[in-house]
């Protein structure tokens, strides 16, 4: 062993690099005080580890970025970890590196000889930041992707450039697969390798100046970096750890929003905690004044922080710039803890915020189950979702006379009074059960507002059914089971699977004497008098299609047809527009299970 | 200021205890007990990082290659009735990582007449991999990379043929009279026997 070290040393000479690594001499001992540049290098080999492993399952494309980090987080083994840590650890680097410059300005360290290592620094914070924003982009999610809009529209301010800067940053004129490529090559190669290239010549130059040693640390023995400095650093290197670790089980993870939807509104975007100073700080500025607030005056305080080493030579300099920082991260602090305040208190923030989460927890659930992402990708999925498009396409075309459960479809209230049906649960049985009672057929929640409302459906509702004996009544139950069955809707299919006697029951005594459905509706041979919309098939996807595409056709109200419009027919809805919105009233959509909206 | 350590140096430290030997007994342990104290917390500070990247590394080894039933590959009226082979593609839906396609190419297949049944082979050759072709000639398969050779059964026909077994056959089923499904498969390249992908 020891020849082949020996053999090992001669031609490379690892011993005198290893002792000149190890063995440096730190006047006074080993510190607690000297472990903030050691956690940022532990922090920086974290995110390298995590960061390749996750480059390896990462694709960055629009139709691969947030499906292969869905993936990364919800099918690989240790994938959450792993994206929780690098999230996490970019988080902690970031206070890491606030600390390590504050103790750099309390302690004078900046001061000569040690300029150029200050200087080092602090285009390694820089550095770092826009490895978060590069980062923050990345998942392609709504978060990222409107936050960092924000962040490429700022550099499209830029004076003269701005316009090139920003085509160049985007990739084209547009986001799309160029800004993923482009922003993931910053993000994995171009600033990484700045990075590594910095932190070496600051760690040389360190090295080549010292620590700066406290006053008080003379009378104390010198000690050396190994072991004792390296175990401060290491017990340091774990809390950090041990930090991110609970910060990603507290969190239960890296947050994944829904795809990136440029037609989408996302008013919940905010930059990561960090950044939110200069978000508030945007705030203050009046339109044509964004560049002074975004390039300008952080141009101007950078260089304030950069001239410090000079400033620190003069008298009072030291003292100056100790007010400087001071007073920076106060305003950062301050600013910060306002926009926390305001969102706080914006309720429409919040209620942002929970439709954000809801989205993405839906977007979730569909990628996990068992139809999976289609090769179109996550957004298309999205589209394609009837619980998450149908109220939209409701409230947009439907919820200026209908209402759903006594709301738009996304829980708000039109300025015009409900003119036509309550379509909550439309081809159930509590649905039927209602418009068959004679107390509420005529209200709001059926046929109250409409042409139909002294119609001879109410007319015989209010003074046939109501007169109806015991007998009948018990009859009527049943036709209600057999017309609800007709719109076979997947919430009811094992109720009527197992009623399915009642059902057969149900169909004949549609035409009994007392109910007799038929002498007005047409249900599957029978029929007296086609007056109303056919039965047969009632509430099913193929009726409700055909009652959006024409309410005038014959089979529907004809002629008697009061305000519905003909969406197919007019060309108003598409037929996938009308699908989704059919199939999220029926109750249609991947896993039941969801609650809805 | 403070103090910076490549963190890989300090565990490649296999030479330190040499190194500090000049310094006495008594203190020679006590440093002795810190390094190994830095060197363990260091250690259990990339405990989880590491463990999340070998566990995230090694996840392809836990998925299942794909199962699939048999798949319609062709009309039997497309098959040659002379006996020789023809390439039809196979399709089957298939779930990528994180995408899902369906009736997508998946794969081909030579499939050929003799007498009454239809015989299927896979396209890639059992030496290492590659699209196996058939010959100008049509009397044989040649495999265009390291000259494989095979006759029409897949049956290696060459002494010099580098590969170690025969065409892959795959089982096929006539179904609705003229329907050709095909059981399709991949197997491990460069092996004797015909292991599963």
């Amino acid at each position: 062993m020891r020849d082949l070290l020996d053999w090992l040393d001669h031609r490379t000479g690892y011993r005198a690099l290893l002792r000149g690594a190890l063995y440096e001499r730190i006047p006074g001992g080993a510190r607690w005080r000297y472990i903030w540049g050691s956690t940022l290098v532990f922090a920086m080999v974290v995110q390298l580890i995590t960061g390749l492993v996750l480059w390896s399952a990462y694709s960055a494309n629009a139709q691969g970025a947030w499906e292969s980090v869905w993936f990364i987080q919800n099918q690989m083994t240790g994938g959450w970890l792993l994206r929780g840590i690098h999230h996490y650890m970019a988080q902690v680097t970031i206070v890491l590196l606030v600390l390590h410059l504050m103790q750099v300005l309390i302690d004078g360290a900046y001061r000569a000889p040690r300029e150029v290592n200050f200087w080092f620094g602090l285009i390694l914070l820089q550095l770092v930041l826009a490895l978060s924003l590069t980062g923050y982009l990345l998942p392609w999610d709504q978060k990222g992707y409107w936050a960092t809009k924000v962040a490429t529209s700022i550099a499209s301010m830029t004076p003269v450039v701005g316009p090139s800067l920003q085509q160049l940053l985007v990739g084209g004129s547009e986001y799309g697969h160029h800004t993923l490529t482009r922003f993931f090559v910053l993000h994995a190669g171009v600033l990484p390798a700045g990075v590594a290239l910095l932190i070496v010549g600051h760690i040389y130059l360190f090295r080549r100046h010292g620590v700066t040693v406290p006053k008080n640390a003379a009378e104390k023995p010198d000690g050396y970096f190994w072991p004792e400095q390296v175990l401060k650093d290491s017990v340091a290197s774990l809390i950090v750890m041990a930090t991110v670790l609970g910060l990603v089980l507290w969190s239960g993870g890296a947050h994944l929003g829904a795809p990136a939807d440029p037609a989408e509104p996302y008013a919940a975007a905010r930059p990561d905690w960090y950044f939110l100073f200069l978000f508030q700080w945007l705030k203050y500025f009046p339109a044509g004044w964004e560049v002074v607030g975004a390039q300008v005056i952080p141009g101007l305080v950078l260089a304030l922080v950069a001239a410090m080493p000079i400033i620190g030579g003069w008298r009072y300099g030291h003292r100056f710039n100790l007010g400087v920082g001071a007073a920076l991260l106060a305003g950062v602090v301050m600013l910060t803890w306002q926009a926390r305040v305001e969102d706080a208190a914006d309720p429409d923030f919040a209620v942002a915020k929970a439709e954000a989460d809801a989205l993405a927890h839906r977007a979730s659930e569909l990628a996990g189950a068992s139809t999976g992402i289609p090769a179109a990708g996550g957004l298309a999925m999205m589209r394609s979702d009837p619980l998450t498009q149908g109220p939209k396409i409701f409230e947009a075309n439907c919820a200026q006379c209908h209402r759903f459960d006594g709301h738009d479809g996304l829980g708000g209230q039109p300025s015009e009074a409900a003119s036509a049906s309550d379509l909550a649960g439309f081809g159930s049985r509590a649905w039927l059960a209602g418009l068959l009672d004679p107390a509420r057929v005529a209200t709001d929640e059926y046929f109250g507002g409409t042409a139909h409302d002294r119609g001879r459906m109410v007319r015989f509702v209010q003074r046939g059914v109501a007169g109806f004996t015991p007998e009948v009544r018990d009859d009527l139950d049943k036709v209600i089971m057999a017309v609800s069955a007709e719109a076979a809707l997947p919430g009811q299919a094992e109720l009527d699977a197992a009623q399915e006697a009642e059902i057969l029951e149900g169909r004949a005594l549609i035409a009994s004497e007392a109910i007799n459905c038929v002498r007005c509706h047409t249900f599957r041979d029978m029929t007296e008098g086609d007056v109303g919309p056919v039965l047969t098939g009632w509430g099913s996807r193929a009726w409700m299609l055909g009652m959006l595409h024409d309410p005038t056709d014959e089979r529907y109200y004809g002629e008697d047809n009061d305000r519905m419009p003909s969406f197919g027919a007019d060309e108003s809805l598409t037929s996938a527009e009308m699908g989704l919105v059919v199939d999220w009233l029926r109750g249609d959509w991947t896993s039941q299970h969801t609650p809805e909206p | 200021m403070t103090e910076y350590l490549e963190r890989e140096s300090a565990n490649e430290a296999g030479g330190v205890d040499e190194l500090a030997s000049d310094t006495n007994a008594g203190e020679g342990r006590r440093s002795f007990l810190t390094g190994v104290s830095a060197l363990a917390v260091g250690a259990l500070a990339t405990l989880a990082p590491v463990g999340a990247a070998i566990a995230a590394i090694f996840d392809p080894l836990r998925r299942a290659s794909d199962e699939r039933d048999l798949v319609l590959v062709a009309r039997l009226s497309a098959v040659p009735e002379d006996g020789s082979p023809r390439k039809f593609t196979v399709t089957a839906d298939r779930t990528d990582a994180w995408a899902t396609y369906s009736e997508t190419p998946v794969g081909a297949v030579y499939l050929r007449r003799v007498g009454e049944d239809i015989r299927a082979l896979n396209v890639v050759c059992p030496h290492a991999g590659c699209f196996v072709g058939i010959a100008p000639d049509r009397s044989r398969f040649a495999c265009p990379c390291h000259r494989s050779s095979f006759d029409l059964d897949g049956v290696v026909n060459d002494p010099s043929s580098p590969s170690p077994r025969d065409m892959d056959t795959l089982d096929v089923e006539i179904r609705n009279e003229d329907e050709v499904w095909v059981q399709f498969q991949n197997f491990l390249p460069g092996r004797k026997d015909k292991t599963p992908v």
